[in-house]
């Protein structure tokens, strides 16, 4: 395979693996604080409508990623109102959520559709992007790529680093505990649940504005379910959740540089199309297959809800 | 008790003006749309709202219309349908192949109500289809790829291996290798009617990997934007919507597209059932009935190319030329239609290959 190839396919899965990134890193906090918010493909939606209106009316997509973010933020708030403050179930409120959000997507965006963006020139980080086969692929990405990675390393520091960290998952694990110490539990899952609003909203303003620069009903096109699922699979550890997200845009687009290819293979395309899926619930499923790591990561109190006064 | 017993009078009172002013101007004829998907700006579902409007327009005074988008193809469909008609719709349009049994189901419990359904193949006393031959400007917009590559590669973007879509492949095929016989198309098939993202993706697969004029079947106009962004790198790359104009997305590399005109089928179709004349539709309508259209040539195309494709226009609308004009021939070498004669009607509707040209493998179902 020659070089300029394989920077090709990568730097493509790095692009298609962004948003499910940012989404899944949202989630995964808000999940290890004992949340269990399905709305993420809803969120999505809202943030990408916002995101593109702003950049559209504005011109900087900087504010248009900021409309986003705000968009999710208030979306999880309405989510947390619901499935916090009143005890509502919270996987049937999260998944109102995800039907109420793309609905609302798609009447706000109806002005929308017919208008198009310039697309953003990506960032090229000086002297790395000129790196072999790497450089164009590493280096030469939207902005929001290395926002990606940067906020991988701070979840990850976050969690397992710093003493919030461990409260949010002391929340998550026996919110009662954390009650009982004096921790704020409904203050505490609140904030996770609107920092993950915020990073699905960016993800979606990653799609509408970055990454195919239109806004179209529908657009987000399950990658908020995705995310979920990737959260899932990826036993809830950071660094997992983006080897998962490049895992399945990596087959992704390689089964499409397969098809493109012209080469005569006798494997249906169909197969190649659920590959993605396939490749990255066996691998995560095989990686995480060890069952006390499971039970050790994932959040014991996760969907339960806490009344403080109990 | 007084206050209700007033507003129940005046209600009683607006119902009876209101039945009376119907008594006096026959009601005007409902009829339903059911989409497959949101209406928006461009595409397959855009297309056949355009005609609803038209057919509305035309017919003012007579009928009302109505319309259900985004509704998914399968049992949720039939439930649509049969609202519509509770609902008072005589006459409903079911746009897409995935309606058609839900249509056929809904059709035979009111026979007293109309029905037609695009892209099926069941027909009933009540239920008509109609279609149209979309590979006539396939054909077209692949002669013009022939003359305008200098890569002899094309890009295919395409959702599902059913006969429609391959025919459209195919059509693209033959237009192209009859100006350039060295020309390939690949097809890379994404699945799925509708993700721009993934329809962005593959169309920059192809671009990466060769080819410098792509097209699609699927329902976004990712693919067109894809190649504008590329059109910047590569001065000679170029795209060809589909379903509607999509030159707003690439004013400078979309060269033309193969557009669905819908709006006067439905209007005579409408008429002709208000009339009671009606008597079983299967329309398979071509340039000739003005159902498929070329968008407007980008300025990019060369005159003499111009003046080419008014010609082969003209040709296919006397029906001088046929795109799959005989000797057709598979991917695999074999002769599908002799030399002589034209590929029929029912051979066009049961297309399950790749003609000769098409570099990829077809899915097998």
């Amino acid at each position: 395979m020659e070089l300029g190839l394989v920077s090709a396919v990568l730097f493509a899965t790095i692009v298609a693996g962004t948003p499910l990134i940012l989404t899944a890193l949202g989630e995964l906090v808000t999940e290890k604080s004992g949340v269990l918010n399905l709305g993420a493909e809803g969120i999505m939606s809202v943030g990408a409508v916002a995101a593109f209106a702003v950049t559209l009316n504005t011109g900087s997509p900087l504010l248009g990623i900021l409309a986003g973010m705000v968009a999710g933020m208030a979306m999880s708030a309405l989510f947390g109102f619901a499935a916090l403050t009143l005890q509502a179930n919270q996987v049937a409120s999260g998944l109102a959520l995800s039907i109420f959000g793309v609905g609302l997507s798609a009447f706000v965006g109806k002005p929308y559709e017919s208008q198009t963006l310039s697309s953003v020139p990506p960032f090229k980080i000086p002297l790395l992007s000129k790196l072999p086969v790497l450089g164009h692929a590493l280096f030469e990405q939207q902005a929001l790529v290395y926002f990606s990675w940067v906020m991988l390393a701070a979840v990850a520091w976050f969690l397992y680093r710093t003493r919030w960290g461990l409260v949010l998952r002391a929340v998550g694990e026996t919110p009662v505990a954390a009650h009982a110490i004096g921790y704020n539990v409904l203050r505490i899952r609140y904030l996770a649940a609107i920092f993950g609003g915020a990073m699905a909203g960016i993800g979606g303003a990653f799609l509408s504005v970055f990454y195919t620069p239109l806004w179209v009903e529908g657009m987000v096109a399950g990658r908020g379910w995705i995310s979920l699922a990737l959260v899932v699979f990826a036993t809830w550890r950071p660094l997992r959740v983006m080897f998962g997200a490049y895992l399945f845009g990596g087959a992704m687009i390689t089964q499409m540089f397969v098809q493109g290819s012209g080469l005569r293979l006798d494997i249906p395309a169909q197969f190649l199309s659920s590959l993605p899926y396939l490749a990255t619930v066996v691998v995560l499923v095989l990686i995480s297959r060890n069952r006390s790591t499971i039970r050790l990561n994932s959040p014991a109190s996760l969907g339960q809800p806490f009344m403080p006064d109990a | 008790m007084q206050r209700l017993k007033s507003t129940m009078t005046l209600l009683g009172l607006g119902l009876l003006a209101a039945s009376t002013l119907s008594a006096a101007d026959p009601a005007p004829t409902q009829v339903g749309f059911v989409y497959v998907s949101p209406v928006g700006d461009a595409g397959w579902t855009f297309q056949h709202d355009q005609g609803r409007k038209e057919m509305e327009k035309a017919l003012a005074g007579k009928v009302t219309t109505k319309f259900v988008e985004n509704v998914p193809e399968g049992a949720d469909a039939e439930r649509v349908i049969r609202q519509l008609i509770t609902g008072g719709a005589k006459i409903v349009f079911t746009t897409s192949f995935g309606y058609m049994n839900p249509t056929e189901k809904v059709a035979s419990a009111f026979p007293d109500k109309f029905f037609f359904h695009a892209t099926g193949y069941k027909t009933a006393k009540n239920m008509g289809i109609y279609n149209a031959r979309f590979y006539e400007g396939r054909y077209l917009c692949g002669v013009i790829a022939g003359k305008m590559t200098k890569s002899h590669i094309a890009g295919y973007v395409a959702a599902f291996p059913i006969p429609e879509v391959l025919q459209g492949i195919n059509a693209f095929t033959e237009g192209m290798r009859s100006v350039d016989p060295k020309a390939e198309v690949r097809v890379i098939w994404v699945n799925s009617w509708f993700d721009p993202g993934k329809e962005r993706e593959a169309a920059l697969t192809l671009i990466s990997q060769g080819a410098d004029m792509v097209t699609h079947h699927t329902d976004s106009t990712a693919v067109v934007q894809a190649a504008e962004e590329k059109h910047k790198e590569n001065a000679n790359l170029y795209s060809f919507s589909y379903h509607s104009d999509m030159s707003k997305y690439g004013p400078s590399s979309c060269l033309t597209g193969a557009t669905h005109l819908w709006g006067d089928f439905y209007t005579r179709t409408v008429k002709e059932v208000l009339a009671g004349t009606w008597k079983g539709t299967n329309v398979w309508g071509g340039m000739k009935d003005g159902m498929i259209k070329l968008a407007p040539l980008n300025a990019a195309v060369p005159d003499a190319v111009k003046k080419d494709v008014v010609k082969l226009e003209n040709e296919i609308k006397e029906g001088k030329r046929h795109p799959f004009a005989g000797p057709v021939v598979a991917q695999d070498g074999k002769e599908l239609v002799p030399k002589g004669r034209n590929m029929t009607d029912a051979e066009l509707g049961a297309m399950n290959y790749y003609v000769k040209g098409v570099a990829s493998t077809l899915p097998k179902n």
